[in-house]
């Protein structure tokens, strides 16, 4: 392990047991926990855009099947760990197979937007229409445009009476979407994150040096759409209820927003695009005098049309644009300071 | 008999919904390489345009025909000024853009017309064959949509003004060393882009009760059109239509709407899958 991962993995982990530590004292758990759901799913959505330059339009599917797979394993089953696990490896695999199809298909930019756009409709469709008691998986109702309400929501592992809810769950989320980023910092700086960076800068470069464009951009996808459906689960278990609207296109335009905004090629602006944001949506729904969506469109076009990198690339080229200027100034008054003394 | 002819009637009226549909999108993606997301806005736009004129006490017919296209035409023509001329040739800034402007326009449509369903009735009544009742309109949709069609040809096969618009969708800087402005023309062809997709609101509006998030009924079902049609504007389009149209009436007859719908879709994953460059990059290459 090299010393600079060291000291990245050691700053990760202080910063986030600070804002663990401090930020339920300004925002309220309960609201906390959404927004950090939703800085997990906008992470997913930044991994595989960001570092792998796979536009998915439809995150939000992942995100929906997670939620799905978890109701419909805990209503079935009882207990919260399997379907956790559960809910995260059947996004994954929906990807791997969804991805081999596109990727293999030589697929990009646009046609890969509309697939996903499309297979995102699909489901959504297809879980609003049923309703009908006829849709059954096992014990659990699919439910239709009602959702599925009432399943077990998380609890300790092997004991299915001790649930894990209002603060500790808090904790719970903030500790895992800890992890996942840690995790998802060791997959970059692995030789697998290098190449799918080098793959979004260049793919026919990358695959002239004989790389597998194709099954690495599958895996990065799955790996994506397995984070996707952590957050899905999650979030299932903090509303208590999943609905179509899950799956809705409106959900898939909110992660990309949330990258956009934060910023792209960053591990952190994702996360904060989607808290950010997410929680100006809380605020704003507080009021009725200007309509929500507006203010999220508006948002979008400004931000494509003067910000187009997001806020913290451009934050981090300020910052480092100050320092070097600091540095060129302190520079200057040396060299001009020289030439004096030498005339003297 | 009777069936049959109801049948093929759905179908036509499906293929022609689609085309109507697809029809702006064709003009602004298909020529100027635009991906516009809010083309679904545009359409719901056209469909309130015609609606509040209607309740203004204008012709239904006028409603349609002249004034929501002017008036989304117009509208697009602010939109391309303000925010799409900036990003020509940026294909996925110009998509977020206008995914932007679409949740936009469905915010301000909520603003103004509040979040409940209006509609108007449908002027052409229906009438029966033998056992089953044929809703009039679609005839009008059929008869708009074969017409909206023979018109896009004639405008860009036979006047000077669709020579040099597609002239200059090909080589813009040619285009400019002729003496033309690219700049004019994009501005033009988006105008007429974002007017046909307002005839398309406008027209299907009587059909469903209008709301500000209809648009997004209508935006994968244009786009996969389209984009599966492939580069032709006109043939693929039309094979497009056609296409989907069969594939979703034929689901919508044998099992029900809904799988009708996820046909389509389907029917679009695979399609896409089997020739990425759409229809008309492997058939019936080089027609207009």
């Amino acid at each position: 392990m090299s010393a600079s991962l060291q000291k990245d993995l050691a700053c990760t982990v202080v910063i986030a047991a600070l804002l663990i530590w401090l930020m339920p004292m300004l925002i309220s758990p309960y609201t906390l926990t959404v927004l950090i759901i939703y800085g997990m799913l906008g992470l997913s959505l930044g991994l595989i855009w960001g570092f792998g330059g796979i536009l998915c339009f439809g995150q939000a599917a992942y995100f929906g099947l997670g939620a799905y797979t978890y109701a419909i394993a805990a209503i079935n089953l009882g207990e919260s760990t399997l379907p956790m696990l559960l809910a995260v490896l059947v996004p994954a695999g929906f990807a791997a197979l969804l991805g081999g199809l596109m990727f293999y298909g030589r697929l990009t930019d646009v046609y890969l937007g509309v697939i996903t756009l499309v297979v995102t409709l699909i489901l959504f469709k297809f879980i609003n229409s049923t309703a009908g008691p006829q849709y059954v998986i096992g014990t659990a109702r699919l439910g239709g445009f009602n959702g599925i309400p009432g399943f077990q929501t998380l609890n300790i592992p092997g004991q299915p009476e001790a649930y894990i809810w209002g603060d500790a769950y808090f904790y719970v989320c903030a500790v895992l979407l800890a992890l996942v980023f840690v995790l998802v910092t060791l997959l970059l700086r692995s030789s697998f994150g290098r190449i799918a960076v080098g793959i979004r800068e260049n793919e026919t470069r990358m695959s002239l040096m004989g790389y597998d464009v194709r099954a690495r951009k599958t895996i990065l996808f799955a790996i994506g759409a397995a984070i996707a459906g952590l957050a899905g689960a999650l979030f299932a278990n903090w509303g208590e209820i999943v609905t179509p609207s899950l799956f809705s296109l409106g959900q898939s335009a909110e992660i990309i927003i949330w990258c956009i905004v934060g910023g792209l090629g960053t591990r952190l602006g994702p996360i904060l695009g989607a808290a950010g944001l997410a929680y100006l949506k809380f605020l704003l729904g507080q009021q009725s005098l200007v309509d929500n969506t507006l203010i999220t469109g508006l948002i979008l076009v400004l931000f494509v049309l003067f910000l187009p990198r997001g806020l913290v690339p451009a934050i981090a080229d300020l910052w480092q644009a100050q320092k070097a200027a600091r540095r060129g100034a302190r520079g200057r008054g040396r060299r001009r300071q020289a030439p004096q003394r030498g005339a003297a | 008999m009777d069936l049959s002819f109801v049948i093929l009637i759905e179908m036509l009226y499906a293929v022609s919904s689609l085309i109507l549909i697809s029809a702006g999108l064709a003009v602004v993606f298909g020529m100027m390489k635009v991906i516009n997301l809010a083309h679904g806005e545009f359409m719901m736009m056209g469909g309130y345009a015609t609606i509040t004129a209607v309740n203004l006490g204008v012709n239904i017919f006028v409603a349609m025909l002249v004034i929501a296209p002017l008036t989304v035409g117009l509208i697009g023509l602010i939109v391309e000024r303000l925010v799409i001329r900036h990003l020509y040739g940026r294909l996925v800034d110009t998509m977020l853009a206008t995914w932007g402007l679409s949740l936009f326009f469905i915010g301000l449509a909520t603003m103004i017309f509040g979040n409940t369903t209006t509609g108007i009735s449908t002027p052409i009544p229906g009438f029966t064959v033998g056992n089953y009742q044929i809703n009039g309109y679609n005839f009008f949709i059929i008869v708009v949509s074969v017409l909206l069609l023979i018109a896009m040809r004639v405008v860009l096969k036979s006047t000077r003004a669709g020579l040099i618009a597609r002239g200059a969708m090909q080589q813009a800087d040619m285009a400019a060393a002729l003496g033309y402005s690219p700049n004019r023309i994009y501005m033009a062809t988006f105008f007429c882009g974002s007017a046909l997709s307002g005839l398309a609101g406008a027209v299907l509006a009587p059909l469903v009760g209008l709301v500000p998030t209809s648009g997004g009924a209508y935006i994968a079902k244009a786009f996969i059109t389209v984009i599966a049609g492939g580069p032709s504007l006109i043939a693929g389009l039309f094979s497009g239509a056609g296409l989907f149209g069969v594939v979703s009436q034929v689901f919508t007859f044998t099992i029900s709407p809904v799988m009708g719908e996820v046909a389509l879709l389907v029917a679009a994953v695979i399609l896409l899958r089997l020739l990425p460059q759409g229809i008309t990059g492997k058939f019936f290459k080089g027609k207009l």
